[in-house]
């Protein structure tokens, strides 16, 4: 922790007069660490109220970070969890997109595979999973594509939404000069599906990393899930919760450094009306 | 079906062109619409709201093949045929130079567009995003945009509805500024007598519904004494020929 966001702490009252003056970019990220800052003390008081294994201190989960981080280890299975969150993300995102598109498009024959979407929406994750291990082993392919297959349809809903709101204008517009296929998708296309790939995208992530915890804990022998996994048969609560965090932590600077700044670029003629 | 033939002239030869309502009723925009434009004029077709202009338009322009009849466009391509919209129709996520480039064929996309922002005032607002112009400045975006493609044939639908008369009259000079430099054959749609008389060379004066020719008035007289004067002599002479249009 920042020393300045101690002195926030301690100083909470002056937060509101403070609003909207020069601090007005400091405050936002000062009150997310004070509320993390919180929610951590009110952690560390409940477990020295009610000391128990099952419910370990935040200091233990520090150890565990460190110990775990010190010996490599955790960057490991972070990476191994990360790469098939990475993977599984692209290939549902590819797969998705492209069959929304098609589903959206206004041809009577599509409406054929509307009850597939529906049923496949419906399938529980842990349904695909098993199948998947069973049809094609115990192996990464599988592991991945089980992930994607879960994803899959909520980004088909979510892409066909953006299909149908597709502008007419655009594409005859694109017609009549003449563009190429590469530049009707870079410039007509996926500028106006922009949103929707953004929304699938960001409850993509937040589905997929879970999903991937499941897959590896049922079927294999690094990542995240499976440390999970092994921490619970050794009834190590402050392992779990320590990769649990570790985690989310990567999660959330993905969405800070990567996801926020990108959008930002992709909306920024939108920005400039204002 | 685009028979070869007539070399740089726009002939135009529709039979019938017919819509199916939502109440499945038959509505029909066009029968027998023929009409020749030679290259390098500027032609204009009027008629009277909602009478088959833009369908026209649309079936010249190959958006629309639900038609009977035959058409041949000027130039050895076929292809070099643009368009400019009632509505500017430029991409809102692009500037306005990525928007003109983008109309522009791939091998020339590199071109020096100077010359022609300079000519339309555009050269402060190259890099501006469409949603931060006027509507009178994204009209002249897409006016570069089709000029920027050097076209051997260029439609306009009344790319000056809704603008203010003064603003639509600069605009209108602009256009026949970069017209002039860059000759081109020109149809335009249009239901405003005055700025027919004024951009051309023949006015292709259509019936409603269904549309056909109900004549051509050949413009007597060079653009550059078209004054206020000669205008009003102008639509004088047209009356005397066509009393109840515009």
């Amino acid at each position: 922790m920042k020393p300045e966001d101690g002195v926030a702490v301690g100083d909470p009252p002056r937060l509101t007069p403070a609003r909207g003056g020069a601090a007005s970019l400091v405050m936002p990220a000062a009150t997310v660490a004070i509320s993390l800052v919180g929610l951590g003390v009110l952690w560390a008081v409940a477990a020295a109220v009610w000391p128990s294994r099952a419910f370990p201190p935040p200091s233990d989960v520090w150890e565990v970070l460190l110990r775990d981080g010190a010996s490599g280890e955790l960057a490991y299975h972070l990476g191994m969890t990360l790469a098939r969150v990475a993977a599984s993300f692209l290939l549902a995102m590819l797969v998705g997109s492209v069959i929304g598109v098609v589903l959206g498009s206004p041809r009577r024959w599509v409406e054929f595979f509307d009850p597939w979407v529906i049923l496949f929406l419906n399938i529980p994750a842990l349904v695909i999973i098993v199948l998947a291990y069973i049809w094609f082993g115990l192996n990464e392919v599988a592991a991945v594509g089980a992930v994607a297959v879960n994803k899959i349809p909520n980004v088909i809903v979510t892409m066909r939404e953006g299909a149908r709101a597709l502008d007419r204008r655009y594409s005859e517009m694109a017609t009549i000069y003449r563009f190429g296929v590469l530049d009707r998708l870079r410039h007509v296309l996926l500028p106006q599906l922009q949103p929707y790939l953004a929304a699938a995208s960001r409850s993509g992530i937040a589905l997929i990393w879970k999903i991937v915890l499941v897959v590896e804990l049922l079927g294999r022998s690094n990542g995240v899930g499976f440390q999970i996994y092994l921490s619970f048969q050794l009834f190590d609560v402050a392992a779990i919760l320590a990769y649990t965090l570790a985690f989310v932590a990567v999660m959330l600077l993905i969405e800070l450094l990567v996801v926020q700044p990108f959008e930002r670029h992709a909306t920024r003629w939108r920005r400039r009306n204002t | 079906m685009r028979p070869v033939g007539a070399g740089g002239t726009l002939s135009v030869d529709i039979k019938e062109k017919s819509f199916r309502s939502a109440e499945g009723v038959r509505l029909t925009a066009l029968r027998g619409l023929s009409f020749q434009v030679p290259q390098g004029e500027f032609a204009c077709l009027l008629g009277p709201s909602g009478c088959g202009k833009t369908t026209t338009l649309r079936i010249l322009l190959g958006l629309d093949q639900d038609f009977s009849g035959s058409f041949h466009l000027p130039g050895e391509h076929q292809d070099r045929a643009v368009a400019v919209f009632q509505e500017p129709t430029l991409l809102p996520w692009r500037t306005v130079e990525q928007n003109v480039r983008l109309g522009i064929p791939k091998s020339r996309r590199d071109a020096d567009l100077d010359q022609l922002f300079e000519s339309l005032g555009l050269t402060e607002m190259r890099n501006l995003f469409p949603s931060e112009l006027s509507l009178g400045l994204a009209r002249r975006a897409a006016l570069a945009r089709a000029f920027a493609s050097e076209p051997a044939m260029l439609f306009l639908d009344e790319p000056f509805a809704s603008l203010d008369e003064q603003t639509a009259d600069r605009l209108r000079l602009l256009l026949l500024g970069v017209w002039s430099a860059r000759p081109t054959t020109a149809l335009m749609v249009t239901h405003n007598l005055r700025e027919a008389l004024m951009l051309s060379d023949r006015i292709i004066v259509l019936t409603g519904r269904p549309a056909h020719v109900r004549g051509v008035f050949v413009v007597p007289m060079p653009r550059r004494h078209r004054d206020r004067t000669e205008m009003n002599e102008l639509i004088r002479t047209f009356h005397l020929e066509y009393p109840d249009v515009g």
